[in-house]
């Protein structure tokens, strides 16, 4: 393998960097569903580089379910944004305020 | 040292990561996020895992990225171009960015993984799959309930409830 390990990992942690200013900053529901997906991949990218350096199928295993798992959760937060947007008729998680509890 | 096509990977993942985030329209967004997560099965490829490579082109970008520009669809085409940010939490956002960056990519150069290299041959898919179905199957019966249940979910929170059953507004 030509690629380093330390090469992967500097990609990964860009991508949480990027995936955590997107989160820390919009308020659009549907570009915090973006960043949130950015965030998972660099933490499957993380588990596939780690995996590939132990003799086991075990982090392309983790990975797999993490993939399933993340599907599942943008299904739901799809189906979350609709709501909310026939609700207030925007996606500004900001006026969002029955979900303040 | 990196080859070409890590570093012309790097910067498409990178790049349009970037551009998901911050590009004016949603659309082009949601485009430019499909754009990272093949980067990302690039990277797999890279890293010899094509199982997980083709795994993420058949659920990310075939099928989550289509359905995030699906429900960008269904929002108003105002919305879609609308930004609503404020410079300092912008700037508060950066900050909180290079903090991490530096932060956490200081720890993984300076820890001893630059160091780290393998001759392992690389796992075979069939293995994957036999781990799937002999140690890991409470794992995948309980991943499928998973799916089901949230599809399930999804289906009943996105009902519309104001449709009489032949399609016409009750109001």
């Amino acid at each position: 393998m030509v690629n380093e390990l330390v090469d992967f990992t500097l990609v990964s942690v860009a991508l949480l960097g990027i995936g955590i200013y997107g989160l820390a900053v919009k308020r659009n529901f549907i570009r915090m569903l973006f960043a949130i997906e950015i965030v998972i991949n660099a933490a499957n990218l993380n588990l596939v580089a780690f995996g590939r350096f132990i003799p086991e199928s075990g982090g392309q295993t983790l990975a797999l379910f993490s993939i399933a798992i993340a599907a599942a959760e943008v299904a739901v937060g799809l189906s979350l944004i609709i709501v909310a947007y026939r609700m207030y008729q925007n996606i500004d998680i900001a006026g969002f305020r029955s979900l303040k509890g | 040292m990196a080859d070409a096509a890590f570093l012309a990977l790097a910067v498409i993942t990178i790049g349009s990561a970037i551009a998901a985030l911050e590009l004016r329209s949603l659309i082009y967004g949601s485009i430019a996020l499909m754009g990272t997560l093949g980067g990302i099965a690039g990277f797999f490829i890279l890293l010899d895992s094509t199982f997980v490579a083709l795994f993420q082109l058949a659920v990310y970008v075939g099928s989550i990225a289509v359905l995030i520009l699906f429900t960008v669809m269904l929002v108003k085409r105002e919305l879609i171009f609308k930004k609503i940010e404020d410079n300092r939490r912008r700037f508060a956002g950066i900050a909180l960015m290079l903090v991490i960056m530096i932060g956490l990519g200081a720890v993984f150069l300076d820890s001893g993984i630059k160091e780290m290299t393998t001759d392992e041959p690389q796992v075979d898919f069939r293995e994957i799959g036999s781990d799937f179905v002999t140690y890991y199957w409470p794992a995948l019966i309980l991943m499928g309930l998973i799916l089901a249940g949230s599809v399930t979910g999804a289906l009943v929170l996105a009902r519309r409830e104001d449709v009489e059953e032949n399609g016409q507004r009750a109001s």
